[in-house]
């Protein structure tokens, strides 16, 4: 059965491979050898039978075709209501048809299928929530998204992205020693302006594991130092692990399920080796979705839950504020009008709504809804993997109106993202359609509005 | 003919129709796998429960939903068809006086004229829904021919129960076509997608036990349905 050399059904193990792989520039020859790809159907056929259970199975046949999801998907309605963008139309025209096929489907078939799962459904996880019987198309789309991977029909940074949790256990080639070394240095930074503060690694039996994205690791070091100074000025017992640091999965935006359960079990070998009593996830959405939600039951854990108590950073910023570990400068809270986006994966999908809204209570004096909000509210345009997807940046770039459009109806200029996703995408947004915003995640406001304890401010000279 | 339609048919019809339905019920709870659906039904149950009595209700209320709320035409024609579905099947004094002479047993009973006003209620509202189905291309896009069915089938026992009743043709043929068209329901409903009759609740159920359980109901007050 035909494979590529870059494009085929096997997962990327070695660095070698991924190298070999990045070379290929915006992954030309990759796509190219993607429409030679034989379906391996049989195999395709056999992975359904194992994994398509009742509650898919069940999805699938009594959708009632009502139409009710239609206008629950933010890329129907930044695409002018094209109805090839409902949602039950989506699965429906490739799982559904996989399914009534059993797997007897061609190259073509599994090229749109893959388009559809990555270009036209960032699992946000919104129309399942609109469905009567709750259909969740989202789910059914991360599904999809196994089985291409299984196939190989899978985008080629996520195929990279897959590899690099592979060889690196973290979404970027950051090595341990490369991380042990930023950490070191951000360290050595922050000491010489808040003096005695320090960032532990690898302390047993610490109140707080911290871990975090490696996208800090790599271009934003100021993040880890951020995060450092604010555990420090609530006084926590805190630590990073020199393993098991990276929270994110685009393991689980690819679809690669054994990558997915070699990374999580990476973090909570940190947690079994450190033993600390909480873990604490860094501001992003899909790894908090990863580790925290999903991971248990990728490893294994009859729980359902990790190993230690894990929280995301906004119930951390919360509970310090609340408690007044942290302390706001009266002053300095944020005057001009500011919203908020909230994050599928942790917000609809992890039930932060409540402790978000009471942040924005301490931090800003016009904080102003987005409509709608909370549970409901819309896909930042970039999740699931899409903002770094070079081959659908124009689906991408198209589905970011609903969000424009939602910030401008708030009249505030000012977005606050404490996910890394909704970030970027909001960063993007401003970049194509300037519309004159700021956005933010919430560790640098903090910082900006803490009194620093006399302890931590330099001597005078 | 008609001691057979209302004797030996009529058995086999309830017959089909609920052990149809107890099959599908055991089947869809045997499926679900706590690993594969990513959601531990059996460890977290008390939030599960929570969940699922949100989402079956929140889902049953018209307008108890967002989602309800956003389509109010669709969701008024919604309820209307399926309760007046439901009553007039089953609490229509015609249907209960059969009851009681092949079982003697009968139900509660809603007035004729008010049966009478949802049968005609029922027609309108699939009129409604086929006329939707061609209207609205997001619904077009997604419509087949078996969903034609299905309205068909829904339908079909109310068209013929109504010439019967009010007897604008032969009665006597309109009520065994009336009674067949309605045991074609009941048989239909485990094999189709009309198995929504009891998959409704078991899906809402998993997907409340799946928000109460993992996705965010020990956080929260709640999913907001």
């Amino acid at each position: 059965m035909a494979e590529g050399k870059l494009c085929n059904r096997k997962p990327i193990n070695t660095e070698e491979e991924l190298k070999e792989l990045m070379a290929d520039r915006g992954g030309r020859k990759y796509y190219e050898e993607m429409e030679s790809l034989d379906v391996d159907q049989d195999a395709l056929w056999s992975s359904i039978r194992k994994t398509f259970l009742s509650r898919l199975k069940t999805w699938i046949e009594i959708c009632a075709r009502c139409g009710m999801c239609a206008d629950s998907c933010f890329f129907y309605l930044a695409n002018d209501k094209d109805p090839t963008q409902v949602p039950s139309y989506k699965i429906q025209s490739t799982l559904g048809e996989i399914v009534r096929k059993k797997g007897k489907v061609d190259n073509e078939f599994m090229r749109m299928t893959m388009d559809t799962a990555w270009s036209k459904c960032t699992c946000c996880n919104r129309c399942a929530i609109y469905c009567p019987f709750g259909i969740d198309m989202g789910v059914m789309f991360s599904y999809v998204r196994g089985l291409c991977f299984s196939q190989g029909f899978v985008p080629w940074e996520m195929k990279i992205g897959s590899g690099m949790h592979r060889v690196y256990r973290a979404q970027m080639d950051v090595t341990t020693e490369d991380w042990v070394d930023t950490v070191e240095f951000e360290e050595e930074g922050i000491e010489d302006e808040y003096p005695g503060m320090k960032i532990p690694v690898d302390k047993e039996n610490a109140d707080i594991l911290y871990t975090l994205n490696a996208r800090e690791a790599k271009h934003y070091p100021e993040d880890i130092s951020e995060a450092a100074i604010l555990f420090n000025l609530a006084g926590e017992n805190w630590t990073v692990p020199s393993e098991g640091w990276e929270e994110t999965s685009l393991t689980m935006f690819a679809g690669d399920w054994e990558g997915c359960k070699m990374q999580v079990e990476n973090v909570y070998d940190a947690m079994d080796r450190l033993k600390p009593k909480r873990m604490v996830v860094t501001e992003c959405g899909h790894a908090y979705r990863a580790t925290i939600l999903e991971g248990p039951y990728w490893a294994g854990l009859k729980s359902g839950k990790t190993p230690i108590e894990s929280i995301h950073y906004v119930e951390w910023v919360a509970e310090v504020l609340r408690s007044g570990k942290l302390k706001i400068d009266p002053s300095k809270k944020i005057k001009e009008p500011v919203t908020l986006q909230d994050s599928c994966n942790y917000i609809r999908n992890g039930g932060l709504r409540e402790v978000t809204r009471e942040i924005m209570s301490y931090l800003a004096e016009d904080f102003r809804e987005m409509t709608p909000c909370k549970d409901h509210n819309f896909c930042c345009g970039g999740g699931g993997g899409l903002n770094g997807i070079g081959r659908y940046h124009k689906q991408r770039n198209a589905g970011l109106k609903v969000k424009r459009d939602q910030i401008l109806a708030t009249g505030a200029k000012f977005v606050i993202a404490p996910c890394h996703n909704c970030w970027d995408a909001i960063r993007d947004m401003e970049g194509i359609y300037k519309i004159g915003i700021k956005w933010s995640f919430l560790k640098p406001l903090l910082l900006d509005m803490a009194i620093i304890p006399d302890h931590f401010k330099p001597e005078e000279e | 003919m008609y001691q057979f339609v209302t004797g030996p048919l009529a058995w086999l019809a309830f017959g089909v129709f609920f052990i149809g339905l107890i099959v599908r019920t055991v089947l869809y709870i045997k499926g679900l796998n706590w690993k594969m659906d990513r959601v531990t039904y059996g460890v977290n149950t008390k939030y599960g429960v929570k969940g699922a009595f949100r989402s079956v209700i929140s889902w049953i209320l018209p307008f108890g939903t967002h989602g309800w709320r956003s389509h109010p035409v669709f969701t008024v024609i919604t309820f209307v068809f399926h309760l007046s579905l439901l009553i007039s099947a089953i609490f229509l004094p015609a249907h209960n006086y059969i009851l009681k002479q092949k079982w003697g047993v009968s139900l509660i009973t809603i007035p004729e004229a008010v049966g009478d006003i949802m049968a005609i209620a029922v027609m309108i509202a699939v009129v409604l829904f086929i006329i939707r189905r061609i209207a609205l291309t997001e619904v077009r896009i997604i419509t087949t021919a078996y969903d034609y069915l299905i309205l068909l089938i829904a339908v079909a026992p109310f068209v013929t129960g109504f010439i019967a009743y009010h007897q604008f043709f032969d009665y006597e043929l309109w009520v065994i076509l009336h009674i067949l068209s309605g045991e074609l329901m009941l048989i239909a409903i485990p094999f189709t997608k009309l198995s929504h009759f009891v998959l409704f609740f078991l899906s809402r159920i998993q997907i409340g036990m799946d928000f109460g359980i993992k996705r965010g109901g020990m956080k929260n007050s709640g999913f907001v349905w």
